[in-house]
């Protein structure tokens, strides 16, 4: 079991949260962060090529 | 001429069921070349994520909050559920961004974004009584911290986030029972208009 203390090391959860502040914007890292891979995720969407997506068009 | 047969409501309703409804549009085999995109997966990535928090959820009021905070296991489950809910928030966030852009209430799909949409609200007071019914310090900061704003608007009066049973109620039956069957009609919707084409798809948008 000692991989998983090295895996919870890595990344301490159980410190203060971390907040970044932009004028009246005050948010945590933790949601910052998630916000920043979502929009990643939507872009990735729609720019990756999907699989089987030539095949389907090369047979209509 | 119409038989007493005809007249049931157990006929009638069958009836139009199956003609709004039918088998193949239910349980379709293709579909059009356009959903050929990551970003049609992420409602079903929804949906599966929703199948975890059910699951993991089960479980947790199977054996309850002593377990959850002492044991190896409850630790294991108690985060299963709280990971699938974030997965379940991510892939909507992304499902209801891509929905957006593509304008999924056009054609007749009006009543497929509103179940979308009080899903999305539905979800959002379902994880919300979920951290005021964790029963540990931090439920009691997220419940004292909600009170005054919740109170403020007078459902205070019928919704006290500082009454932990009632809470649980509400996060373990009342709304799952609202997010499962808004999730349900939402997809119902779906297969009864199909997924909505891209604007150019002039064709498709005729269907």
């Amino acid at each position: 079991m000692a991989w998983i203390s090295f895996l919870a090391a890595l990344i301490p959860l159980n410190g203060y949260g971390h907040y970044l502040h932009w004028g009246v914007i005050n948010i945590s890292v933790a949601n910052f962060i998630v916000i920043v891979l979502m929009v990643v995720t939507f872009v990735a969407a729609l720019l990756l090529p999907f699989p089987g997506r030539s095949r389907r068009k090369e047979s209509k | 001429m119409s038989t007493s047969i005809d007249q049931q409501w157990t006929t009638r309703l069958r009836r139009k069921v199956a003609g709004k409804l039918p088998p193949e549009k239910l349980l379709p085999d293709t579909q059009p070349a356009y959903v050929s995109s990551w970003i049609y997966v992420f409602g079903v990535t929804t949906m599966s994520a929703l199948a975890v928090v059910i699951g993991s959820g089960l479980i947790l009021s199977l054996r309850g909050p002593q377990w959850w905070h002492e044991s190896s296991i409850g630790h294991f489950v108690n985060s299963l559920h709280l990971w699938s809910v974030e997965i379940f928030f991510f892939a909507m966030v992304v499902h209801l961004w891509g929905k957006f852009f593509m304008g999924a209430w056009r054609g007749g799909r009006t009543a497929t974004w509103m179940t979308g949409v009080v899903t999305f609200l539905a979800s959002i007071a379902t994880a919300f009584t979920g951290y005021a019914s964790q029963s540990n310090f931090d439920s009691q900061w997220i419940t004292t911290q909600a009170k005054d704003g919740i109170n403020s608007t007078g459902a205070g009066a019928f919704f006290n986030v500082l009454n932990l049973g009632q809470m649980l109620m509400w996060h373990i039956v009342l709304l799952p029972l609202a997010a499962v069957a808004l999730t349900a009609l939402h997809v119902l919707l779906v297969r009864i208009k199909g997924v909505v084409p891209p604007y150019e798809d002039k064709v498709g948008e005729a269907q």
